[in-house]
């Protein structure tokens, strides 16, 4: 059995997401080759060589994957396809864009979002927003997977596979890249981070959201996260919203300061090990999932919790 | 241009899912049904184009029970001219929903097809892209704007790393994300001239598809459940209790 693992990356620097999804490719067992997909990437290849347990890098280079746009990559990798019984890549905004891509042209059922190995041809995944967990068996022929990264470790260091240059399928020309929109920040990543700090609507505006959270969030390391209602308002950009349809994500230590915790949130952070939750309403849901709660008004809770630190 | 929203018929997103004691499923009998918000919003940015006059006609689908029928009912009420659906009692996975969506865009030839980026019940988030493939069209998934121009559309795209934009030849794939509008409600004047409508009744053979599941599923089952925890009565208390009896600090 060979498994092609598509890396997240940006071209620079391989994601903490690729480890992680080798983790869960290691499980179901075989040889396991990173595609590495992009444009002036060889430290991105580089860096999976690195990873433990890697059969061989593939770097595949031209313009149209630089940005790894959709219908190149998916191209690129089913090109490849005949080497594999299966094809894994980390449910991030790429993976979700491209994967179903490449099983629609393999003629293969995805499974979406796996959180548990169980064999080579069963995993478990959530459905209805994290509140029913399906264990499927996937009867293709060849599977194409993604992976939940939240669940799984990110596997170790110390491979030095070879990287091998594939070719790039030919641009169609159906899409054209044409800017990202991307804030430059020092934070750590949502999805890597050991701390998360994530504001609600009751936060009240853009200006208080950072005024108030920011601080802690220097103080502790920590990322920041919103919920969709702060998302929607404006409060908070797009990439930091935590839930369901937004990023999963499965910290040491999250604080939830005035978030309800409506299911589509709580699907999206209640594996965090610890949970802390400040809100006002003693009613509110999400004081069910949590370890630690404040009950009372987090304009005064949130500076002091900064003293206390 | 003509534009094709596929809908589907999910439990409702305000209802708490309940898992049945047998392993098998998800209650789904006398549970209150809606249209899948993605696809609200994919209604509501077709109707919008329609409104700036980038768009002559939309076609509502839906594949499913016969009560699926409602569900179109509602996007016909929110704007769309004509609706079909493809009757199929059993679950359809997203590989064949896109199978017999693309046979519906080979006989409709819309310019457009906007989908809602996933379904709240499966969460697959396959279809849009599925369809894509199939049909060998660009795709612009998770969209929080979209712009019709002639022959192409841009399309700002919701991403890990914030946003993203690319330009689609048409015709094209587009799937929704929650910021790209906020969906209107049908109002009563055009919920009773929706039932005048046409609404054509298919089935998947129609569309050379033979529907069959490749996802065995073998258990369903709920998650592990936290347990709460305690109230803490100070922001020192709680920085105590997270360094010394957590541990995370």
């Amino acid at each position: 059995m060979a498994i092609l693992l598509i890396a997240e990356h940006d071209n620079n620097t391989l994601s903490e997401q690729t480890a992680k999804a080798l983790s869960a490719a290691q499980k179901i067992g075989g040889e396991i080759d990173i595609l590495v997909a992009g444009q002036g990437a060889k430290a991105a290849a580089d860096a999976a060589a690195r990873l433990a347990g890697v059969r061989k890098v593939l770097l595949a280079e031209s313009e149209a994957l630089k940005e790894q746009l959709a219908e190149p990559l998916a191209d690129t990798i089913v090109a490849l396809a005949t080497g594999y019984d299966a094809f894994v890549a980390p449910a991030t905004s790429m993976g979700k864009n491209v994967l179903p891509r490449v099983a629609a042209l393999l003629d293969v059922m995805q499974v979406s979002d796996v959180i548990e190995v169980v064999n080579a041809t069963t995993f478990k995944r959530p459905t209805y927003a994290g509140n029913a967990i399906q264990t499927v068996e996937a009867t293709d022929a060849k599977r194409v997977i993604t992976v939940r990264t939240s669940s799984f470790q990110a596997a170790g260091e110390g491979g030095s596979a070879p990287v091998e240059n594939v070719g790039a399928a030919a641009d169609k020309g159906l899409s054209r890249f044409v800017e990202n929109k991307i804030a430059a920040s020092d934070r750590p990543e949502l999805t890597s981070t050991r701390i998360i700090i994530s504001g609600g609507r009751a936060l009240g505006s853009a200006e208080k959201f950072e005024e108030v959270l920011l601080p802690l969030a220097d103080k502790l390391g920590a990322a920041i996260g919103a919920s969709r209602a702060a998302v929607d308002a404006g409060y908070a950009p797009n990439d930091w919203q935590v839930g369901q349809t937004g990023k999963v994500v499965a910290p040491d230590l999250y604080i939830a300061c005035g978030i309800s915790g409506a299911i589509q949130h709580l699907a999206g952070m209640k594996d965090s090990k610890v949970i802390v939750a400040i809100n006002k309403d003693e009613e509110a849901p999400i004081f069910q999932v949590a370890d630690y709660g404040i009950v009372g008004d987090l304009f005064q809770i949130l500076p002091e919790l900064e003293k206390a630190l | 241009m003509k534009v094709l929203v596929p809908v589907k018929r999910v439990i409702d997103a305000n209802v708490k899912p309940r898992v049945k004691a047998d392993g098998s499923g998800v209650e789904l009998a006398n549970v209150k049904m809606a249209m899948n918000p993605f696809d609200e919003i994919a209604v509501e940015e077709a109707i919008r184009q329609k409104e700036a006059g980038k768009v002559e006609e939309i076609v509502a689908v839906s594949i499913g029970p016969a009560q699926a029928q409602e569900t179109l009912r509602t996007a016909l009420a929110m704007g769309a001219d004509r609706a079909i659906l493809v009757k199929c009692d059993q679950a359809v996975e997203p590989l064949d929903v896109a199978k017999i969506l693309k046979g519906i865009a080979e006989a409709e030839k819309p310019g457009m097809i906007i989908l809602g980026k996933q379904a709240i019940d499966d969460d697959a988030n396959q279809t849009g892209q599925m369809l894509a493939a199939l049909l060998g069209w660009a795709q612009g998934t998770f969209a929080s704007k979209l712009e019709i121009s002639e022959g192409t559309a841009k399309i700002t795209r919701e991403v890990d790393a914030g946003l993203q934009v690319v330009e689609l030849k048409l015709p094209a794939i587009v799937t929704t994300d929650l910021r790209l509008n906020e969906p209107r409600y049908a109002s009563l004047p055009n919920i009773m001239k929706a039932k005048k409508k046409p609404l054509d009744e298919k089935a998947p053979s129609d569309y050379g598809v033979e529907v069959r599941s490749r996802l065995k599923v073998l258990t369903t089952e709920e998650p592990a459940k936290r347990k709460a925890g305690i109230k803490v009565s100070s922001a020192a208390e709680l920085v105590d209790r997270l360094k010394n009896e957590a541990g995370v600090l």
